[in-house]
């Protein structure tokens, strides 16, 4: 078997071309992972059972079943509902790429919903009672003490979960996504070079990861410069 | 009784512990009042359900006119009216000491900001710290993290202020900084019900002192009467323990 650095090198720039929709669907995923993730994270929260139990539940499923399970579940299963065919939703989610935001928004919601919480309980209880004390409100406490605290103590898991959805967005090449790694197997099958094209590919994750880490780690230190742990 | 603080009958279960036993206490607008007692024998229990931090299961607690209840617009506008320092300081990291000072005026008497700020250094002038004003809480030292908590609580301008052992997680040397300002303090006049041990403080600025044990008032005096003549067997062995070192 022969090793060919140069079809490392040629395949780089048409993985490239893959670029763009990768970080498409992680900048719009983790966007919208976010903002139900919070949602989640206040229902989880509450006191209220009703609110908790579907939290929890959500929770539950998305963590407990394989995000390509559940993409499948999404672009396969959900036109087999009429009444879906019909409604306003159906322009979405007959294309392959909201399917694919909506499995990998859904999927991180339920991961970072639980981050945050980790954040949340993570605040010193005295300084919610020194909020309480001055005469805030639970809405001011939550925003002015709790919240950014609370961010501060999830960067570092959140960071871990940016990574990991760069990876997860190679699934959507499994329903026809060209992605970065929808582009290496359109190669692949050209090529039939597997091995090559696949490092290729490795590379540019490599870069992108190195990105975002190095990226959290200046957020991070900047952002708790002055606040100790403990 | 009409106190600007009036505690009748107050009781408080942990579970099946009883953490406070029919605690009747009213003090006065001005008075300087000073709480003692062995470590576990509901102190801070007492001071923390005036302003509410502890919900208490049966009497009444009345501040200023407004008895405590579950309704939350009365717990805010109490919490208001009165100030509290805690032991661990609890200033929030993420704020400049300035910063710190300046949040509840901003957002509850709704001041604007630079008239905020201008009361905020005032306070830190009282409390001989107003070069740190834009210092981070984790930058200073404990005896100027406590004061910084106190002035945090003046700028509230509040009728009494509540002291949760101020000085017990300093080191020895910072603890005169924070009872001198704390004497200042009550020489202006303000109402404070102070729990802790620094006994020298508590003769030579409370107006009476109460000592609890097992949950219960057992004694309340002057100073002078506390420390020369106490009552019970267990305020003397209290002191007997306290005093030996």
């Amino acid at each position: 078997m022969s090793f060919d650095f140069a079809l490392i090198a040629t395949s780089l720039p048409k993985i490239l071309q893959g670029l763009g929709l990768t970080l498409n669907l992680l900048v719009v995923s983790t966007l919208l992972g976010l903002l139900l993730a919070v949602g989640i994270l206040l229902m989880r929260l509450s006191r209220r059972a009703w609110l908790v139990w579907p939290a929890k539940a959500y929770i539950y499923f998305f963590r407990g079943t394989p995000l390509l399970v559940q993409l499948f579940i999404i672009y396969y299963g959900l036109p087999q509902f009429g009444l879906l065919r019909h409604s306003f939703l159906w322009p979405f989610l007959r294309e392959p790429y909201w399917c694919s935001v909506l499995a990998l928004s859904l999927n991180t919601a339920a991961y970072v919903s639980e981050i945050l919480r980790g954040g949340v309980l993570g605040v010193d209880k005295g300084l919610i009672e020194a909020g309480k004390a001055l005469g805030l409100t639970k809405f001011q406490r939550a925003s002015r003490i709790t919240a950014p605290l609370a961010v501060r103590l999830a960067l570092p898991a959140y960071s871990n979960e940016i990574v990991s959805m760069l990876k997860s967005t190679a699934l959507a090449s499994t329903v026809t996504l060209m992605e970065m790694t929808g582009v290496a197997r359109t190669i692949v099958a050209d090529t039939f070079a597997p091995y090559e094209i696949f490092i290729a590919a490795t590379i540019i994750y490599l870069v992108l990861v190195w990105i975002i880490q190095t990226a959290f780690t200046l957020v991070e230190g900047y952002a708790n410069q002055y606040v100790r742990k403990g | 009784m009409t106190g600007i603080v009036d505690l009748e009958q107050v009781n408080k279960f942990y579970g099946d512990y009883h953490a406070l036993r029919n605690i009747d206490l009213s003090i006065a607008k001005g008075e300087k009042v000073v709480v003692c007692g062995p470590s576990g024998s509901g102190k801070s229990t007492m001071i923390r359900c005036i302003n509410r931090l502890e919900e208490h299961d049966s009497g009444r607690i009345i501040v200023d006119g407004k008895e405590l209840t579950d309704d939350e617009s009365k717990i805010e506008s109490v919490r208001r009216e009165v100030g509290m320092v805690f032991q661990s300081f609890n200033l929030f990291p993420h704020m400049t000491v300035l910063q710190n000072l300046t949040l509840a005026p901003r957002l509850v008497h709704k001041k604007p900001r630079g008239e905020a700020e201008d009361a905020a250094m005032k306070y830190l002038t009282r409390v001989r710290i107003h070069d740190q004003a834009n210092k981070y809480p984790s930058q200073l030292s404990g005896g100027q993290q406590q004061r910084v908590a106190i002035a945090r609580a003046l700028c509230m301008n509040p009728e009494v202020m509540l002291f949760d052992e101020p000085t017990s997680a300093l080191d020895p040397e910072m603890i005169s900084e924070v009872l001198d300002v704390m004497t200042d303090l009550a020489r202006e006049g303000m109402t404070m019900i102070c729990v802790t041990h620094e006994m020298g403080f508590a003769r030579s600025v409370a107006d009476r002192i109460v000592f609890m044990d097992n949950g219960e008032i057992i004694e309340t005096s002057t100073p002078s009467d506390f420390f020369a003549a106490p009552r019970t067997e267990r305020a003397r062995t209290f002191l007997g323990q306290i005093l030996a070192h």
